[in-house]
């Protein structure tokens, strides 16, 4: 299938390889999955980090941005789902676009469910890594849309809890809609006479 | 409850139910229905002059049926609001020779017979599901006799029994003679931790209830001989141990294993448990006057509704999930939605409003906040190559394609409405849609990748990025091991998955393709995903027309706390893997 690449500027990866201390490499060789790396077309700079989410982690992609001109980053870790918005913060602030991130999740889809066969681990990272960085080459920056959040909230449900989410709610100057399908608030708590541990009265 | 009813910012909507949400995040457009209470709310003093005329008698829900209300009635005392309400269905009518006793008696005439229900809508920001949980029905467990013995009660029937505003004005009596029981059994885990019938969850509060109600009977009736059978007393929170100490100081007998059998005496009505002693390795019985079984706590049967309403997922226990188990356990998937109480999970009181607190914490942040980005994953619809077909615009669960039949002119997508499922843009046979970040681009070169080598030895996973992928995701975090041979491809939808994705895999010699999403009630695009079936169908025909084994091509529906399901799966495909020739593989790639 043919497939042409819409922009000309010339492609810089960088290709970012986590241990997750033992998780990832201790199923997976990670020093192996960036020696592959290193071969990939546009790769431009390849590192491994034991915890790449930390602190000096984010530091090391920032730097990498800087210094090597990056213009896509690939983070071999875990599931975008927990730290693609980690990452992304990370390109935003040294001032790539965070649409030029992507993320190849080595723990939760690979050293997690293939603990008893390493080396099979480690020919899926690769391959995980190669998909991961032929997907960054079409990436393309994006502008995020700001909506407005209405000050109001609708809370389904009178009981116990329905009842303090509303009156946190509007003691915080908030509009609430406390709906509730009985003829009166209180639920289940209502019917309860004394509570423990404190053994004092429900209502 | 009070503060709820006079705060000037809560609008309290009762005998109501959400029937329609529509929007997004910060911006959900709420319908409600509000049935007629055939009273009125405002005017209506609780003054009792209705319920004194009424004729009606009927079972009061409040007290479980231990006391009867009449068709005119408040729920209980401290009632918010405290109006009256009318149950139409129990009334006699207006008709002056039926009835219309109460609407006479009412000074304030707040009666009104042709009360309509009446659909009320609103626009919140943000929206919080505490919609609690319905309490077990032990009927089913029949050794225990509850409905055929009328001395085993549940332990929320005891409540109303032992509240000073119940039927009994807190007088502990039972059922058959109205005398104080002088030895009480508490049994517990009814309806939970089996895996047999009930639930299999532990209802984590039923422990501790039994530890407070045997404390209630001896603090007022000392002499009462308390036996409670249990499996294990979880009593794990502040100030609980301490409690359960009281409990065994005042005389309670904990007995360790739950009776097999009830018999009821049946002069006396006297109760005769069957109980293995573990340490003697024989058969006890125990003679009780009365039983009380404490129930689990089980999902709220409207959650079903709800879940649908604001596409929310489950748990295989029944209550909703979590955004994630750990990191945000207040949050929904659904963005700007939030949990509170025993929606989520059973939990006790102090649970419950801690848990309350934080949803409406969270949803202040974004309230405070007044905006929010979101993600810029929308599709867009290019002028020049469009045909103005109008496919796109049928597809779209969130009517966010503007098309016009008679005019033929471009469709055209309207960005703050479109979510981003992508299944515009797969149905569009003129390659006039871009998915922005998830282009057919991006998505066909990561097929080529993953088949780069060895294509035989590969599993091509297609999986939507709230429930399959998540589902695999919850397989890694619980260890569940499976062949390495799947490589996963994350769209968003699985309605994204474009008919040319699958082909084009067949044709770089992959043996076997999968297409997942979420089960259908689930997705997180309203309908998106029932196009993913109709367009894997039709690509059945078309492979079997070609000669190639439709079987190659799998549909899975995995929802995001099916991890067992994902490695289940993950396992079949590698098997019909291994089924696929080279031969078969060769023909396919030279007919496609």
């Amino acid at each position: 299938m043919e497939i042409e690449r819409a922009e000309t500027e010339e492609l810089r990866i960088g290709v970012f390889v986590c241990y997750c201390g033992l998780n990832i490499s201790g199923t997976v060789d990670c020093e192996a999955v960036a020696e592959y790396a290193r071969g990939l077309k546009d790769v431009v700079v390849v590192n491994t980090n034991r915890y790449t989410c930390s602190e000096p982690g984010q530091q090391t992609i920032k730097d990498h941005i800087k210094e090597h001109n990056l213009n896509r980053v690939v983070v071999a870790s875990c599931t975008p789902l927990m730290h693609e918005p980690t990452f992304r913060a990370a390109c935003q602030e040294v001032g790539l676009n965070p649409y030029l991130l992507e993320m190849v999740n080595l723990r939760e889809h690979c050293s997690w469910v293939h603990m008893h066969e390493p080396e099979k681990a480690t020919e899926k990272a690769k391959d995980m890594v190669k998909m991961g960085v032929s997907r960054a080459r079409y990436l393309q920056p994006q502008i995020e849309k700001e909506v407005s959040v209405d000050k109001s909230a609708l809370v389904i449900g009178g009981g116990i809890a329905g009842i303090q989410a509303s009156l946190d709610l509007a003691n915080a100057g908030y509009q609430v809609y406390l709906v509730e399908k009985k003829p009166s608030i209180g639920g289940t708590m209502a019917q309860i006479d004394k509570t423990f541990p404190t053994m004092d009265c429900s209502i | 409850m009070t503060d709820v009813g006079r705060h000037p910012r809560i609008e309290l909507l009762t005998l109501s139910e959400v029937v329609d949400v529509q929007g997004y995040i910060g911006n959900f457009r709420i319908k409600v229905l509000r049935k007629a209470r055939y009273v009125d709310e405002k005017e209506c003093t609780a003054c009792s002059d209705c319920l004194e005329v009424c004729p009606v008698t009927k079972p009061n829900e409040f007290d479980l049926g231990l006391s009867t209300r009449k068709a005119i009635y408040q729920p209980f005392p401290q009632a918010v609001p405290s109006a009256f309400v009318l149950n139409l269905e129990d009334c006699l009518g207006n008709n002056p020779i039926a009835c219309g006793k109460c609407a006479e008696a009412c000074d304030l005439k707040c009666i009104d017979y042709d009360m309509q229900d009446k659909e009320v809508e609103f626009r919140v920001g943000t929206v919080i599901v505490a919609t609690g949980m319905d309490v077990y029905d032990p009927t089913e467990l029949d050794e225990f006799g509850y409905t055929r013995f009328e001395n085993v009660i549940t332990s929320l029937e005891f409540e109303r029994l032992i509240n000073s505003g119940g039927p009994t004005e807190g007088h502990l009596i039972r059922p058959t003679d109205w005398q104080l029981p002088k030895r009480v059994a508490f049994i517990q885990c009814i309806g939970s931790r089996s895996e047999k019938r009930g639930n299999p969850y532990c209802s984590n509060i039923c422990c501790m209830n039994t530890v407070k109600d045997s404390l209630l009977i001896k603090d007022h009736w000392p002499e009462v001989e308390i036996k409670v059978f249990y499996m294990d007393i979880r009593a794990f929170g502040k100030g609980f141990e301490d409690l359960y100490k009281r409990s065994k100081a005042a005389g309670v007998m904990y007995i360790r294993g739950i009776p097999g059998d009830i018999r009821e005496d049946p002069e006396a009505k006297n109760l005769i448990l069957l109980s293995e002693d573990r340490n003697e390795g024989k058969v006890v019985e125990h003679e009780v006057d009365m039983v009380i079984l404490s129930v689990g706590l089980v999902p709220n049967s409207d959650s079903p509704i709800i879940r649908q309403l604001l596409t929310l997922s489950q748990t295989s226990d029944g209550f909703f999930m979590e955004a994630h188990p750990k990191l945000l356990p207040v949050d929904a998937p659904t963005k700007g939605v939030f949990f509170a109480g025993c929606a989520e999970a059973p939990k006790d009181i102090k649970d419950s409003v801690t848990q309350a607190s934080a949803a409406a914490s969270r949803a202040n942040i974004l309230m405070s906040a007044g905006k929010i980005t979101i993600e810029a994953i929308t599709s867009h619809i290019d002028e020049e190559l469009c045909k103005a077909c109008g496919i796109c615009a049928r597809v779209c669960p969130y009517h966010a394609i503007e098309f016009d039949k008679e005019k033929k002119l471009p469709a055209r997508v309207i960005e703050a409405s479109c979510h981003g499922c992508g299944a515009c843009a797969a149905e569009c046979t003129f390659g006039a849609i871009t998915m922005r970040h998830f282009t057919d681009q991006q998505i066909i070169s990561q097929i080529e990748s993953a088949l780069g080598e060895n294509p035989q030895d590969k599993v091509v996973v297609f999986a939507c990025n709230w429930c399959s992928y998540a589902g695999g995701d919850f397989a890694g975090i619980s260890r569940l091991q499976y062949p390495p041979s799947v490589r996963i491809i994350r769209t968003m939808c699985s309605g994204r998955v474009d008919e040319k994705f699958v082909l084009h895999a067949f044709k770089l010699g992959a043996p076997i393709v999968l297409v997942s999403g979420c089960h259908f009630a689930d997705c997180h695009y309203i309908s998106a995903n029932r196009w993913t079936q109709k367009r894997v169908e039709k690509l059945w025909d078309k492979l079997e027309k070609k000669g190639v084994r439709p079987e190659r091509l799998q549909l899975e529906w995995i929802s995001a706390a099916e991890g067992l399901k994902f490695a289940k799966v993950m396992k079949e495909m590698e098997e019909l893997r291994k089924g696929v020739t080279m031969e078969e593989i060769e023909y396919t790639q030279k007919e496609l």
